[in-house]
């Protein structure tokens, strides 16, 4: 009789736990239908490569986009990951406790600011500074990458905080005991140990940055043309979405979906590596 | 390494010394910034008077509760089956290929970007299920970006309560749902809750997800069937098309209180659940 009522728990459990699968596969399905039509007028490669993007003329082409999502994420990866991955070591071997307890909840409140207070500090503050001390319209790949850099601290350096502390402590005290310095500790023992979990990090973060919106939108100065440099404006994926969902209708919203399909299937991928890398430990 | 050994050691220390004193500073100065120009804006009539003139002049009050009721369903739909979850990955199966689609599922979930959570609430809740720019709509596309949080702080929750309890329970002859109410549950409770008011802040910084499915209508919303806009939504608003800069910042400085007192509830909260089960 028990036997029987657990069984039944356990069927309404996993039922209620197949919430998750039919989410994530209903949020591909309907994204899929609306936007895939679109691709197949247009053609993949003309839509993937193509540089013209003017839905009044039906023009979809989508490449300068994808490059400045590219080059707007490696900007904030090649300034955030060194910052993050001192603070990961700081508060994992060097801090004192009262300074680490402080410090993890200022990285908690970094991460729970709304990405549009990011971007309304970036477009008051760094926008004109670039523009002052730089050139350029200040609006430009330079002032996204700086506020997507912020922003990505907190996921890349949680996940390496968690990894390096998982470490077993043997390995610290075994490069110790051999007589070779904290940083030299640091540095060839526990970094190494733990570079699987700081790659995930970094993935995770850069998964972020490709996937941030709104404080983009207000620093990118959204053009949508091939930059030249970084000091110039460009659209990323998300901001393409963002901007014109407001008032695209028809084939425009269509290709809208489309976008949204490209920045879904490049998440998908980095996030699968991720937990490869994660798993494969 | 050519340097010496103890010079590195100083050279290293320095930096990361630095960077992280920097990274504080940083936070402080984006927090200080906002709440220095918004604090003389949050009076109690800009706290309870709707706004007028498209937000040039009134106070906040429709979109506050705006905010308050799409989180309240995103909240009350996300929970049951979070938690759920959570359940049946722990307590209900060991390690196996199910586990890992579910799990696999939860963290797609978790890395899909807000703006294609919008692009979906606003084809499937707004136009197929005919939702319309709705609370329900927002609260709902909220509810699905909020499930792996509430899964993975509910989860962690679960494990850490001591086997013996479970033990217990089922040897004093309880079966499995009253081990899981009783002797589970209560003590899983803290960090599940903190679980859960995390998925408050994640409901109330939202802005992409939610203007594509609750609209940005500035009235005082009276059903869940209205459309409405939600305080980043409007700060947004307000920010990005120069209607009131004291109004913007008086907004994101609410904004920024409330993420802080709910951070620091949910560290409470973690930190009396792990005095408890230690």
């Amino acid at each position: 009789m028990n036997l029987k009522k657990d069984k039944m728990l356990r069927l309404g459990f996993f039922l209620v736990a197949l919430s998750t699968l039919s989410a994530l596969a209903i949020i591909t399905i309907f994204i899929f239908v609306e936007g895939v039509p679109l691709i197949n007028k247009v053609g993949l490669v003309k839509f993937i490569f193509g540089m013209k993007w003017a839905p009044s003329q039906g023009l979809y082409g989508i490449f300068p986009m994808i490059v400045g999502t590219v080059t707007v994420t490696f900007g904030a990866a090649l300034i955030g990951v060194p910052v993050a991955l001192c603070v990961s070591i700081f508060l994992t071997e060097f801090a004192p406790k009262k300074i680490r307890t402080f410090m993890r909840s200022a990285i908690q409140l970094l991460a729970g600011i709304p990405s549009v207070v990011y971007g309304f500090w970036g477009l008051t503050f760094i926008v004109p500074f670039i523009r002052d001390y730089l050139g350029g319209p200040g609006l430009s790949i330079l002032a996204g990458s700086l506020i997507l850099a912020i922003m990505i601290l907190p996921t890349i350096i949680s996940i390496t905080e968690v990894s390096l502390l998982s470490l077993p402590s043997l390995y610290k005290q075994g490069s110790l005991a051999l007589g070779a310095t904290h940083w030299q500790t640091i540095y060839h023992v526990l970094i190494p140990s733990a570079k699987s979990g700081i790659m995930a990090a970094i993935i995770l973060g850069i998964g972020r940055a490709i996937g941030e919106t709104m404080a983009v939108i207000m620093v990118l100065g959204n053009a949508v043309a091939l930059p030249n440099s970084i000091l110039d404006p460009a659209r990323t994926l998300t901001t393409n979405i963002g901007i014109e969902m407001g008032y695209a209708s028809g084939a425009h919203q269509q290709a809208l979906f489309a976008t949204g399909i490209v920045l879904l299937v490049m998440i998908m991928m980095l996030n699968s590596i991720a937990q490869f890398i994660v798993r494969k430990r | 390494m050519l340097m010496r050994p103890k010079t590195a050691e100083k050279v290293a220390q320095t930096i990361i010394w630095s960077v992280s004193i920097l990274v504080v500073l940083l936070l402080f100065f984006i927090v200080s910034f906002i709440l220095i120009k918004g604090v003389p804006t949050l009076t109690w009539d800009f706290l309870t008077q709707n706004p007028t003139q498209s937000g040039r002049s009134g106070g906040i009050l429709s979109t506050i509760v705006s905010t308050l009721m799409v989180t309240l369903v995103a909240i009350l739909v996300a929970t049951p089956f979070g938690v759920g979850t959570a359940f049946y990955l722990t307590e209900f199966t060991y390690e196996s290929k199910v586990t890992k689609i579910i799990r696999f599922s939860a963290e797609s979930l978790a890395a899909i970007p807000s703006i294609v959570y919008g692009l979906f609430g606003f084809i499937f809740f707004v136009i197929y299920l005919k939702l319309g720019w709705s609370i329900l709509s927002g609260g709902l596309t909220m509810a699905v970006m909020i499930l792996p949080t509430i899964i993975r702080t509910s989860e962690e929750a679960i494990l850490s309560v001591p086997r013996a309890y479970r033990e217990v329970s089922f040897s004093l002859g309880g079966n499995k749902w009253q081990t899981i109410t009783r002797a589970v549950l209560p003590s899983a409770f803290p960090g599940i809750t903190a679980g859960i008011i995390l998925g408050i802040g994640r409901c109330v910084a939202e802005t992409a997800a939610v203007i594509l499915t609750a609209g940005s209508s500035l009235h005082m919303p009276e059903s869940l069937f209205d459309p409405s806009r939600t305080m980043a939504v409007h700060f947004y608003i307000l920010a990005r098309e120069g209607i009131s800069m004291e109004r913007a910042y008086g907004t994101a400085t609410l904004l920024i209180i409330i993420i802080l007192g709910i951070n620091l509830t949910a560290n409470m909260l973690v930190n009396r659940f792990i005095a408890k089960t230690r």
